[in-house]
């Protein structure tokens, strides 16, 4: 059933299973995201994608949220701006981003919101916690001062590779991403090494060894072509 | 048109900022037009003078003498800029804040990593002691402009001076004006 | 067990009672236990046996009766005349004397004075207005039976109301009854529970992909929410610490209403007693055929299993609290879809709080009617209230909605201590605000308490007098949200980090002005991008301290941090 919807004033229509996301982007307008990539299953967790919906007092997640009938979306009000920017802001002040020294440098998503948001400063204390690196994986590396908590790698791993290697530990600000039961990358049995974690992370935190500052290229848009290949059987892109 | 009263500072940085600013070539006697040079790392004046209309200040506030000028600048300055990525978020001078408080920093680079007689300098004068944690400029004093940067491209600075000497706020929008790094 | 059953059981009950003349209550709920009182129980009943009147006095332990303050706490209730009959209402002839501060070597104190005048140095009386001024409903049996017998719940009237409900009722007339009278919810937010119950009712369980474990009959759920979290807040523990079948029979009926063939109790492994008696009581209540298959010989079938939690706040998160039970990581997912659509294993799940589903026997047993006469037009009923702080008397209260503030704090509460002045309380813990003093004689409902930026929520009451620093409970809070955030939503992972150091460094003298302002922005931001409810209203104790309190924010500011104009135009 399609649905007709107004984006920014803009009339679109959508499949009524589509999100408001996968519609905007159908339409070309643009909705910033962090949290979410092709081929995974959302979660909502960045709020980068929060919209204004006619109607709901609360904003809405545009990767989680479905179409409506006559649905009137905004997604560059002054408001959601200056969230996003808030939103950013915390990030870059919660661990250790240094863009001069990291293999992403260039082709990063932080980098990019950062300059999508017009972040000229952050206003919060920096945090500077002292956060590890695990180097023991003998092709990929981890460092946990540029992560972003956003899951696309436990999702990867879980949801294209099916090996779930890769979870979450501790909570709030102490949250981790972690290998098996907190062991060494390397030492984790169920890493098939096939470095899904790392097409898929938007930040310098997942690499490949061997790649050292804006060396990195990254091939995101893989795990897309991966889930259209096995659901829809799509093998031409 | 009076010129206006130019300062650059170099706080704890590597002095990238400075060298992407002589990258400006030509473009500096535009500037030697505009501007009076009345301080700076590449002019031999020993005390910040007062009534300056902008500074940039490079590099992060990593130590007691930075912390006492910065004070120093932003009273003589009518517009301050923190110029480049340790002004501007502490970038690679503040690296080290993971690791703890100075004695930590100064132990790694005096002790831990030398064989011979290792020991921190400790005599009064002989260097400025190290504040416990670096902060971004904007974190001692207010700022009024901010070009990110490691080191900041050479149009970049000269887009910010052009709108400063020009008397408008450089619009900061966009790759060109705002990617870090 | 079926309905005569249960009436053959209840009036051999009674009748064994009545033939005490003296029953001995003794408060076993966490706070008194803690202080002993099961010691005080020994004793007691040694004490009997030793002066042969074991035959004539029985000493109970019995669920919390609110007086925590006073702990640990014995009453006594004796019939006054001397004749064993059955006819008269058993009340009418009964008198009660209550023993405050009691020590395992009061025991023979007060076992001598059975008979004669109550021992005086004990005794702090029971017109209060601690008691008088309350209206029991939920708690009516905390502190009157022993929760870890059924037959004494049987005895109360138990279990009569999901017999009710199973033979003269439809589900949807069950529905109907429970949205009539107005219930809302008790978790805090106050949804109409009736609503909910209709929307489960009403769901289709084949609507989204589900994948229950095996041996679960089940394709709808049953969940009662007893994770509370709150700092201040001991409602649901001590209701499943001092009535456990209450809300075992609770569940039963709301399952037979929506639909549900299993349930599950989330509960904190914090609340070791309330474990231990919801176990018991589950276990009694399958041997008692009133849970399981074929219930009271109807054909209606419910299990329930007890998840322990282990103490994350943001559990107590509907859809967190049903990620834990499925085994996953308790974090939060957006809504909707909703539990009542697609909750466990992707099947349409009711989620009521502990509370709630305890006003449901006897929503039922008296009918919705009655149930609506009581409290305002929109906050029916009554709440429980976990009455904390600077206050004379702390503990556990329940009052109908629309009480005053006042009537809570002075009346039953006994004011302030000390000869202070009142400041403030704080409704709702973290995710709350705090009243002041000029809104003492507001009205205690849903609407009144959120128009002032606070909420009702689960019933945490903490008061505070004037020596109390606002900026310093404000802090304590968000430190409590910033610890127990999940870390999964931006907003709420670093907002709350850093929004505790900006109350940190007020505190310490070191902030400016400017420090103010991004306070009150990370405050909205936060509040509308959070993902769940957790982080939308971790701001809440900074707005509302903010609003009422805002004199002492400014006085720890240290300067302005304000920039002179540059001179540069836009």
């Amino acid at each position: 059933m399609p649905r007709t919807l107004t984006i920014n004033g803009q009339e679109i229509s959508a499949r009524s299973d589509q999100t408001i996301l996968e519609a905007a982007r159908e339409a070309n307008i643009h909705i910033p995201t962090l949290c979410h990539l092709d081929g995974l299953t959302d979660v909502g967790a960045c709020r980068m994608c929060l919209v204004e919906v006619s109607g709901s007092s609360k904003l809405l997640p545009a990767c989680t949220t479905r179409v409506q009938e006559g649905m009137e979306v905004r997604t560059e009000t002054e408001r959601l701006r200056a969230y996003r920017r808030q939103i950013i802001e915390l990030l870059f002040a919660e661990r250790n981003h240094v863009c001069a020294v990291c293999v992403a440098n260039g082709n990063c998503e932080l980098q990019d919101a950062a300059i999508a948001v017009g972040m000229d400063h952050v206003r919060y204390d920096y945090l500077f916690p002292k956060l590890g690196l695990d180097l023991s994986h003998e092709r990929f590396g981890m460092d946990h001062n540029r992560c972003i908590l956003c899951t696309r790698c436990v999702r990867a791993c879980d949801q294209l590779e099916g090996a779930h290697t890769i979870d979450v530990m501790g909570r709030g600000a102490r949250s981790l991403i972690i290998h098996d039961m907190n062991v060494p990358w390397g030492e984790a049995t169920t890493c098939t090494s096939c470095g899904k974690c790392v097409m898929a992370c938007p930040t310098g935190a997942l690499f490949k060894q061997g790649s050292t500052v804006a060396e990195m290229v990254r091939d995101a848009d893989k795990l897309a072509f991966l889930r259209a290949a096995r659901d829809r059987k799509v093998w031409n892109v | 048109m009076s010129k206006l009263r130019f300062a650059s500072v170099w706080l704890g940085g590597c002095s990238g900022c400075h060298m992407s600013f002589l990258d400006l070539d030509e473009w500096l006697f535009d500037l030697a037009e505009a501007v009076d040079v009345v301080y700076s790392p590449v002019a031999d004046v020993k005390t910040f003078p007062e009534n300056v209309d902008v500074t940039l200040v490079e590099g992060a506030v990593a130590n007691q003498d930075h912390l006492e000028l910065i004070h120093t600048i932003r009273k003589n300055s009518r517009l301050v800029v923190s110029f480049g990525d340790c002004a501007v978020t502490g970038n690679v001078t503040a690296m080290r804040n993971p690791l703890g408080g100075a004695d930590v920093v100064l132990d790694r680079a005096y002790k831990d990593a030398q064989l011979l007689r290792p020991q921190v300098p400790h005599d009064d004068g002989i260097v400025p002691p190290l504040i416990d944690h670096v902060v971004p400029v904007h974190a001692v004093i207010p700022v009024d402009l901010y070009i990110p940067g490691c080191p900041p491209p050479a149009k970049r600075i000269r887009a910010v001076l052009q709108a400063v000497i020009e008397g408008k706020s450089p619009e900061m929008i966009g790759r060109e004006m705002l990617k870090y790094g | 067990m079926n309905l005569e059953e249960l009436n053959a059981t209840a009036t051999s009950e009674r009748l064994a009672r009545a033939k005490k003349r003296h029953h001995i209550h003794v408060c076993v709920g966490t706070a008194c236990q803690a202080l002993n009182s099961e010691q005080i129980a020994k004793a007691l009943q040694a004490e009997l046996k030793q002066r042969g009147q074991s035959h004539d006095a029985e000493v109970k332990c019995v669920g919390c009766p609110g007086l925590c303050s006073l702990g640990p706490l014995v009453e006594v209730e004796s019939r006054v005349n001397g004749q064993a009959t059955t006819d008269a209402p058993e009340e009418d002839r009964r008198k009660s004397v209550l023993y405050q501060f009691v020590k395992p070597e009061d025991a023979a104190e007060i076992i001598a004075h059975l008979d004669g005048e109550p021992v005086k140095r004990l005794e702090t009386p029971l017109d209060q207005p601690f008691f008088t001024r309350q209206t029991k409903i939920v708690l009516e049996n905390c502190g009157k039976i022993d929760p870890e017998r059924i037959e004494d719940y049987i005895a109360a009237g138990g279990y009569q109301a999901l017999m009710k409900a199973l033979t003269e009722m439809t589900p949807q007339q069950v529905v109907d009854e429970i949205t009539r009278s107005g219930l809302r919810g008790r978790g805090g937010a106050g949804f109409p529970t009736g609503l909910k119950w209709g929307t489960v009712a009403k769901a289709d369980p084949n609507a989204y992909p589900t994948n229950v474990p095996e041996g679960i009959q089940s394709r709808k759920f049953v969940i009662c929410n007893g994770d509370e979290g709150d700092p201040g807040a001991f409602m649901d523990r001590s209701l499943m610490e001092g009535d456990p079948h209450r809300i075992l029979e609770g569940m039963a009926i709301a399952a037979y209403a929506v639909g549900a063939n299993h349930g599950f109790i989330y509960v904190r492994a914090e609340y070791p007693l309330a474990v231990k008696r919801l176990r018991t009581a589950i276990r009694q209540a399958q041997r008692a055929g009133l849970l399981g298959n074929g219930i009271g010989g109807t054909a209606f079938s419910f299990n329930v299993d007890i998840r322990l939690g282990a103490g994350a706040f943001v559990c107590g998160e509907e859809t967190a609290l049903m990620a834990s039970i499925e085994g996953g990581r308790g974090v939060p997912r957006p809504r909707p879809p909703f539990p009542a659509e697609c909750g466990l294993w992707g099947c349409p799940t009711l989620i009521n709080n502990v509370e709630t589903l305890a006003n449901v026997p006897p929503i039922i047993m008296k009918g919705a009617d009655w149930f609506a006469s009581i409290g305002t037009e929109k906050s029916k009923g009554t709440k429980v209230f976990a009455l904390t702080g600077q206050v004379v008397n702390t503990g556990l209260i329940e009052v109908p909605m629309g009480i005053t503030l006042r009537e809570i704090v002075f009346d039953i509460g006994g004011g302030i201590p000390g000869g202070r002045q009142f400041k403030g309380v704080q409704t709702g813990g973290p995710s709350g605000g705090c009243i002041p003093a000029q809104f003492l004689d507001m009205p205690v409902d849903y609407e009144s308490l959120a128009k002032v930026g606070s909420i009702m929520g689960s019933g945490g009451m903490i008061v505070m007098d004037d020596t109390t620093d606002m900026v310093e409970v404000a802090r304590f809070f968000m430190e409590f949200c910033m610890d127990e955030s999940c870390g999964k939503c931006i907003p709420c992972r670093a907002g709350t980090v850093q929004m505790h150091r900006i109350l940190t460094k007020i505190q310490e003298g070191k902030a400016t002005q400017r420090d103010i302002q991004i306070l009150e922005e990370l405050c909205d931001m936060v509040k509308h991008t959070s993902l769940c409810g957790l982080g939308q209203s971790a701001p809440n104790p900074v707005i509302s301290t903010l609003r009422y309190f805002r004199d002492e924010y400014e006085k720890k500011i240290n300067g302005h941090h304000k920039s002179k104009p540059n001179g540069l135009s836009d």
